[in-house]
């Protein structure tokens, strides 16, 4: 159910928000999907070797 | 202030004029941040990695928010609301808030893993995590100055908390005027401000070296920044 909110969310953002309840929390797919993106990325920040340039030793 | 007369040659520290305030001013200012410090060549070994350009990519997304709201303030909310490309310059605006916003959280949990407020750089980070606070009330002013049903309805959803916490009698979410000055002239004149203060700090500071690892310690030169200092104030 919520992949398919989710692939909804992301093929058609001219409409109403999708929203995921839990408990008291609410939230939005796109804001959902927005901090995992930032999740991934700072994960990926940490772990992916950073090029040096040539001839730079320090 | 003395008028001067001669040539305008160096002035030594030790002149007639070095007691005077301008002087006292710019020997501070020059100890504080001499100009390799401001803008350094090479930066440390441990910055080789992307956890590191959260911070820049933040201030070029500030850049353009400042860049695209300074062209939305020139043609005014007409031609923003009703020509092709004053929706484009406004869409640019909203998404580079989007991005500053991306970045600077990231920056965040970054530098709140490496304890970046260690070395004596508890000024650095206060005034990132307070420049963050603030940012989220320009935010809130930004869309609450949309003139739409968005706005209309994030407003009357936040009187009731603003009212709750005090701040309505001289904060009123109700009142577009207000919010739209907030927006344009307060709130980003603080956000520039602190920023400002905030890069000072680094470059004053230098950049929070990684954590040693427990055996590692031989290899990894974490303490190879010019600036690492802990009793410099």
């Amino acid at each position: 159910m919520m992949i398919v909110l989710v692939i909804r969310a992301l093929v058609n953002l001219n409409g109403p928000g999708h929203y995921l309840h839990w408990g008291f929390i609410q939230i939005s797919v796109a804001n959902v999907l927005l901090i995992a993106l930032m999740v991934v990325v700072f994960v990926g920040a940490i772990l992916i070797p950073f090029r040096r340039g040539k001839g730079r030793n320090r | 202030m003395s008028i001067e007369t001669g040539s305008p040659g160096p002035q030594t520290h030790a002149g007639p004029d070095s007691r005077q305030w301008t002087a006292r001013a710019r020997k501070a200012a020059v100890a504080a941040f001499p100009p390799e410090r401001l803008l350094p060549d090479r930066q440390p070994a441990y910055m080789a990695s992307w956890i590191y350009v959260f911070g820049i990519l933040t201030l070029v997304s500030l850049a353009w928010v400042i860049l695209t709201g300074c062209v939305l303030a020139i043609m005014g909310p007409t031609w923003w609301h009703m020509s092709t490309v004053g929706l484009f310059v406004n869409s640019l605006h909203l998404w580079s808030v989007e991005a500053f916003f991306f970045f600077m959280v990231i920056h965040l949990w970054g530098k709140f893993f490496m304890a970046a407020w260690r070395g004596n750089r508890r000024l650095t980070w206060i005034t990132g995590v307070v420049t963050f606070v603030i940012s989220v009330g320009a935010a809130f002013t930004g869309y609450l100055s949309q003139q739409n049903f968005d706005s209309q309805w994030i407003s009357t959803q936040a009187k009731d908390g603003i009212n709750a916490s005090g701040a309505g009698a001289i904060f009123n979410v109700l009142n577009f005027g207000q919010m739209l000055m907030w927006h344009i002239v307060l709130l980003p004149l603080v956000v520039v401000a602190l920023t400002g203060v905030h890069v000072l700090m680094v470059r004053r500071r230098g950049i929070v070296p990684p954590f040693v690892v427990e055996g590692d310690a031989a290899s990894s030169a974490p303490n190879s920044s010019p600036v690492e200092t802990e009793d410099d104030s």
